[in-house]
């Protein structure tokens, strides 16, 4: 039909210009598409984040032991005894002397006041051997210099540095009756080590009262990704109550306690979606009894129903997707690349960063898009049966 | 002499039906009108001019009854037809004019041209010959709500014939307007009737605008009575 495209541009066009005369209501329905679209980005961006940083964090070269039941690290306990098997232990790769290349390590939690908050939170506080520094995959010290062995002296995560105040080089730092020199400040390329305290082990174990226990023992692999030997080691050992497994496993395993973030950042998004389709769907149903003699009088002139339909549509979607992109833009400036940490069951603090990428903005705009588009096509379907002859109605 | 026949209604009959109460507004009704007419129709309210008007103009359907326009029944039409077929060959004419807020004179102007074929240039060109007609040619920019009522009912005016429609359809065009400015739109309609041929019915409570009409029928009850006025 003649003008088909042209009828329903044109009646699009009136929509929108008709728009500031239902400004505040159309504003507020901007509004909460807005909010759920940045509520949602906000735990997308999270859970991106810190997948990313546990992603980054864990090496197929290097095989991590705990005792048997434990979560993580924290909750594993190593006896010296233990640790001097497991260097027995085949599969292990082995230096120029022919010792194996391990680390044993032990945490401490300490305390540190957050620059953002001024509150207190917990860093752990790992100790280790600067063999373990070789075992750490982009590894470099940024400032300074490591710890010497058997000197109270701690090298800091960036991570840490960046949200924890006190910590620049050259800083003494008490913990509790211990007091440390901050010698250096290290980087792994933004994986969860960086929200870590290092020092010396054997210097952690006596300031923090650890006898000669451990609590986990990160072994180089002689064949990357490849933990049988030590398995079947420790399987054919009795008095071994031990896990192996390889670090990237045991970060991934890790991360999936918190795959949460986003399974609870969709289903908080979607209720507060209904919320803001019921907006929308208010607001658009206003617009279509507001401007019902304008609708009829199109329809007079020889405008199809199609037409009426459409630009309802049409000023529904543009609505949501204003809002959708202003809630993108509001979450992207607030929140992509703003660092956070978490206090996770097993983890203490991991810092991370706040991470939107295009894909994440998609489904912020996806999630928009189909709250315009059902609340637009129930008041799009009402705009299209407008009977005719209410153009010839008197305005009230 | 059938050709010179617009429109035929035969046994129009029209009822509403609201609850368990049928409203009859016209029962049988019988009329034709011929081409070139400037036709009034008067009567009092609730007498059923407006629904007549309606029907004239495909926006609603009869319950019963034949409606012939040009040749061929538009009473049996499907709702998009008659959409095209309004589009073709009807000019509305409103009394509160019913221009589109958010456009201007010559937008609101070019609304019908719309649903035709022709080119942009072209439609401007129209556009700007309608608008002379109606002597609004340096309006052509304002929008609605910068104009006075007499202003906007020339823009509807001007809306009405761009397309160059056989009949324009005015219910109760003057309705809104003085005495002055009602005389200068039914000037222009009168105009519209002589010079350029238009057929015009037109739905009037007003004696005064009726005399500006080739003959008025009046409307009583959903019969036309005997009550010729017309000068
Ligand atoms: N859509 C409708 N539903 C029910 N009754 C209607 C409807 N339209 C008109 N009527 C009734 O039909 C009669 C004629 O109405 P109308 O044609 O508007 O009269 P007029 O224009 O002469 O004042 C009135 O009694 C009116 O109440
Ligand atoms: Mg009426």
């Amino acid at each position: 039909m003649a003008g088909f495209f042209s009828q329903i541009w044109t009646v699009i066009v009136m929509n929108i210009l008709s728009l500031p005369r239902r400004a505040w209501m159309s504003l507020a329905a901007v509004f909460a598409v807005a909010v759920v679209v940045a509520v949602l980005l906000a735990f997308l961006a999270m859970a991106k984040g810190f997948e990313r940083t546990l992603a980054g964090t864990g090496s197929d070269n290097v095989a991590i032991v705990t005792r048997v039941g434990s979560q993580s690290e924290l909750n594993s306990v190593l006896g010296r005894d233990t640790v001097n098997t497991m260097m027995t232990a085949p599969g292990i790769a082995l230096d120029d002397n022919g010792d194996p290349i391990q680390s044993s390590e032990l945490f401490v939690i300490v305390d540190g006041v957050k620059r953002s908050s001024q509150t207190q939170a917990n860093i752990p506080m790992r100790g280790l051997f600067l063999d373990g520094f070789d075992l750490r995959e982009n590894l470099t010290i940024i400032e300074g210099r490591p710890f010497e062995s058997g000197r109270n002296e701690i090298v800091v995560g960036k991570g840490v540095q960046n949200q924890f105040e006190g910590f620049d080089v050259g800083a003494e730092i008490r913990f509790g009756k211990t007091s440390w020199e901050v010698v250096g400040v290290f980087s792994t390329g933004g994986s969860a080590f960086e929200s870590e305290l290092w020092a010396d082990a054997p210097t952690v174990q006596s300031q923090f009262q650890r006898g000669s226990s451990f609590q986990t023992m990160r072994l180089k692999l002689a064949n990357p990704g490849d933990v049988t030997p030590i398995k079947a080691f420790i399987d054919n050992d009795p008095t071994l109550n031990l896990d192996v497994q390889t670090e990237a496993d045991y970060f991934a395993s890790q991360g999936q306690a918190l795959n949460g973030i986003a399974i609870f950042g969709w289903a908080i998004s979607i209720v507060m979606g209904l919320g803001a389709l019921a907006g929308a769907l208010n607001t658009m149903y206003t617009s279509v009894a507001a401007r019902a003699q304008e609708t009829a009088t199109l329809r007079a002139i020889g405008f199809s129903n199609t037409s009426a339909f459409a630009g309802t549509l049409a000023e529904s979607m543009v609505l949501s997707i204003i809002g959708g992109i202003i809630g993108a833009l509001a979450a992207w400036l607030f929140f992509d690349g703003f660092s956070a940490s978490t206090l996770g069951a097993t983890f203490t603090q991991v810092v991370f960063t706040f991470e939107l990428t295009p894909e994440l903005f998609a489904n912020g705009i996806l999630l928009a898009l189909v709250i315009g588009f059902i609340g637009g096509f129930f008041p799009a379907w009402r705009s299209a049966r407008v009977p005719v002859v209410t153009a010839f109605q008197g305005v009230e | 002499m059938s050709d010179d026949i617009l429109f035929d209604l035969k046994g129009v009959s029209k009822k509403f039906t609201k609850g368990k109460d049928t409203i009859t507004v016209f029962d049988g009704l019988d009329m034709s009108i011929a081409r070139g007419d400037f036709l009034a129709i008067m009567g009092p309210s609730g007498s059923g001019k407006t629904t007549l008007l309606n029907m004239l103009g495909g926006v609603d359907q009869p319950t019963g009854g034949e409606i012939w326009f040009d040749g061929s029944r538009i009473d049996s039409l499907s709702e998009n037809q008659l959409a095209a077929w309004r589009a073709n060959n009807i000019g509305f004419i409103f009394q509160f004019y019913n221009l589109m807020p958010m456009l201007n004179a010559e937008r609101n102007v070019e609304l019908p041209l719309l649903l035709t074929k022709l080119s942009r240039s072209q439609r401007k060109k129209n556009i700007a010959a309608a608008l002379e007609l109606v002597s609004l040619s340096d309006r052509a920019r304002h929008m609605p709500a910068e104009m006075s009522g007499g202003q906007q009912q020339r823009v509807a005016i001007a809306r009405a014939l761009v397309s160059d429609p056989k009949l324009m359809l005015c219910d109760e065009p003057t309705g809104d307007l003085d005495r002055e400015t009602a005389d200068e739109i039914l000037t222009m309609l009168q105009l519209l009737n002589r010079e350029y041929d238009k057929t015009i019915v037109m739905v009037t409570h007003d004696p005064e605008a009726a005399k500006y009409a080739k003959r008025t029928l009046h409307l009583d009850k959903g019969v036309f009575v005997e009550k010729d006025l017309a000068a």
